[in-house]
């Protein structure tokens, strides 16, 4: 990758162009709008973007939309499968309806917003990243979540937060059953105000005030025979 | 004075007090420990239990029948090319002996340096592990593969585009369908930062991949890998040997260009020597079938089989070639290479209660080498120019073994040693094999 900026705005049809045409295209280029139409589901669709630019989908997308993006901003108008902004490091990724399983999964930065509901294993590993799912998010979300934030308007499913480290979780709605060592926290002044603030970055209408914290216990940081039921 | 008449009573003739050989003294001290502490036994290393290996095979050299190569003079081909499959860039070893995947974090910075060191000396690849890849390993390594694990833990795009091939691990033959730990005391504030977890806690690595499930997923998860990195490197799959026929063809499916099968010898940092002993198959036992796969699929020599478990010498490095391989991985004989078990530090492991040789507790972070620890006094033992001199002399010595015995064969490659020139000490090693037994013509298994 050259330093020189290299600026582009056009309309990407992968209907007319291969997978690797368009994202050499999107990775090449350092600046500028780009609008991808026909995506028909394809996978890997704006991988592994760098650059400050932003790429607009007109369209659902297969696996891994957006996987490891740093520094764009990314919007799927339509549905994203699994491994949505999969290892995020920064830069924005929003769809517009539903994700798949594992949306953000080890995502160690950036905010990932999914107006609809995710999957199953939301934020899977997350290792700093910022999700927010406007509805809900099925079984085993947070599952091992390392850091970051997952902030979820609907409901969660079962096993929420299961052996989870130090991230922290805010659900607004009903959480159908914990996972092991995932308790309960105490929503504090920081917590109302971050909720706040990325709730207004995410463009969600929602009362801070309305959701409920939870985190780990940390009773599994360090391996004892009395909690092998937990294991 | 005795009266010879009556001697005074004798014992009575008694028996030999004899072990059990289903309880002997591992046994039962097994029992005890876990009686006593209440937990399971981890340790680092690979399988220790008597297997059938490599040493159960030998090679015919060439007599009336076949034409050797002459010694010294006449040319044994070395270089083996990895994954022309699909990269633009495949990996091109000087040697067909790579250094298997060990993390920063299980190892110290100077072992890591070391091992790059030793690698490029002799013009092969080292490989990073489940933490992430340092700056350091990237500089001291010219040909770097970078593992992409089930934990993701350091895993981003900058190194991604840094390495010079990919492995997606799905497991590790120690431990085929485990996860990994690593305990606290070497969770380190460098080694935390770099996995995104609190210095000190115990550190736990899943066993499945986060985002995918199944090889129809994983076709999809590589093109995504392929599409991040351009189709530049090329993207291996590592498998713990199982069920190696459909592991072997399933990586294949799904789209690698070369697979590293990886047998119950292969070391760990650190894991329940239960799994060790009990969970997989031998090193032996997996080649065949993984080379029939590829053959069935049209794929033998187009995507590479990498064999790793229990590669000592030049000799194993032969007969995993002559079984079909294309290059084989070292771990646990590269730390040994390094200075790992060397009796010169008898006493610090005798007061840690082992010896050397034996010192497998690798996961508690005091190994007196200091090459499985992140402690600083100790790590600094170790020389990392040094250490990767004596690798790179080891690699060399199995280099010319592998030719010796090739030459003797009448091969000009090593690749072009095959299984007719093998055959089998034991009825086990020619049917795992898949050689005659040794003096016959039998291969057990086989019709004749």
């Amino acid at each position: 990758m050259t330093t020189a900026t290299m600026t582009n705005t056009g309309v990407l049809d992968l209907s007319a162009l291969s997978l690797r045409e368009a994202n050499e295209t999107l990775q090449a280029a350092t600046e500028g709008a780009f609008t991808i139409v026909n995506p028909g589901g394809r996978h890997a669709i704006a991988c592994g973007l760098e650059h400050p630019v932003s790429v607009t989908i007109e369209g659902h997308t297969g696996y891994y939309c957006a996987g490891m993006n740093k520094n764009a901003d990314v919007t799927i108008r339509g549905n994203a499968g699994t491994g949505l902004a999969e290892n995020i490091m920064s830069g924005t990724v929003r769809v517009t309806g539903d994700a798949s399983q594992a949306a953000g999964a080890t995502g160690h930065g950036g905010l990932v917003v999914i107006e609809g509901n995710a999957s199953a294993r939301c934020g899977i590993s997350m290792k700093g990243v910022d999700i927010v799912v406007g509805g809900n998010v099925g079984h085993m979300s947070a599952f091992m979540a390392q850091a970051g934030n997952l902030v979820v308007l609907g409901d969660a499913g079962e096993d929420l937060g299961d052996s989870i480290y130090e991230a922290r979780l805010f659900v607004r709605g009903t959480v159908a059953r914990l996972g092991t060592d995932c308790v309960e926290k105490e929503m504090r002044p920081e917590h109302l105000a971050f909720l706040a603030d990325i709730l207004k970055r995410a463009g969600m209408d929602a009362d801070p005030r309305d959701f409920r914290r939870y985190g780990s216990a940390r009773t599994l940081y360090h391996f004892k025979i009395d909690n092998a039921g937990a294991y | 004075m005795t009266d010879q008449s009556n001697p005074p009573p004798k014992a009575p003739p008694r028996t030999v007090p004899v072990k059990s050989a289903t309880f002997d003294d591992v046994t039962l001290s097994e029992i005890r420990r876990a009686a006593a502490t209440g937990i399971y036994d981890i340790r680092g290393g690979g399988a220790k239990r008597h297997l059938p290996h490599f040493d159960d095979l030998l090679f015919l050299g060439a007599s009336m029948s076949r034409y050797p190569l002459e010694g010294y003079r006449e040319k044994c081909g070395t270089e083996v090319v990895i994954g022309a499959r699909h990269a633009k860039n495949p990996i091109i070893l000087k040697t067909p002996i790579t250094i298997a995947g060990m993390s920063f974090g299980s190892l110290s910075a100077q072992a890591k340096e070391a091992l790059g060191r030793g690698a490029n000396a002799a013009g092969t690849s080292t490989t990073t592990g489940d933490g992430g890849m340092t700056p350091e390993e990237r500089e001291h390594s010219n040909l770097l593969v970078y593992q992409l694990l089930p934990s993701r833990y350091g895993m981003n795009p900058d190194d991604l585009r840094k390495a010079d091939a990919i492995e997606v691990v799905v497991g590790q033959g120690a431990k085929p369908g485990g996860g990994g730990m690593l305990l606290g005391q070497k969770i380190s504030e460098r080694v935390a930062k770099m996995r995104t977890l609190p210095e000190g806690i115990d550190q736990r690595s899943a066993c499945r991949h986060p985002d995918w499930t199944g090889p129809d997923d994983l076709e999809i998860k590589i093109q995504e890998l392929r599409e991040i990195t351009g189709w530049r490197v090329p993207i291996y799959i590592k498998v713990g040997a199982s069920r190696p026929y459909y592991d072997v063809a399933l990586a294949v499916k799904a789209g690698a260009d070369a697979v590293v099968l990886d047998g119950m010898q292969g070391g760990t940092a650190a894991t329940q020597n239960v799994f060790i002993e009990h969970v997989g198959i031998p090193t032996l036992a997996a080649i065949r079938p993984a080379v029939q796969a590829l053959k069935d699929l049209g794929m033998h020599r187009t995507v590479q089989l990498i064999v790793s478990g229990g590669i000592r010498n030049g000799a194993d490095v032969a007969k995993a070639l002559a079984l079909g391989a294309d290059a084989v991985s070292i771990g646990t004989a590269a730390l040994v290479a390094l200075g790992d078990n060397d009796p010169v530090w008898e006493d610090e492991y005798r007061a840690l209660g082992t010896t050397a040789g034996a010192y497998d507790d690798w996961h508690e972070g005091n190994d007196p080498a200091g090459i499985t620890t992140q402690n600083p006094a100790l790590a600094a033992r170790l020389d990392p120019v040094a250490a990767g001199r004596r690798l790179a002399n080891y690699l060399n010595v199995m280099t010319l073994e592998l030719q010796t015995i090739a030459r003797a064969c009448g091969k000009s490659h090593v690749l072009n040693l095959e299984p007719e020139d093998l055959v089998a000490l034991t009825v086990e090693a020619a049917a795992m094999a898949g050689v005659p037994l040794a003096g016959t013509s039998w291969i057990p298994g086989r019709p004749d």
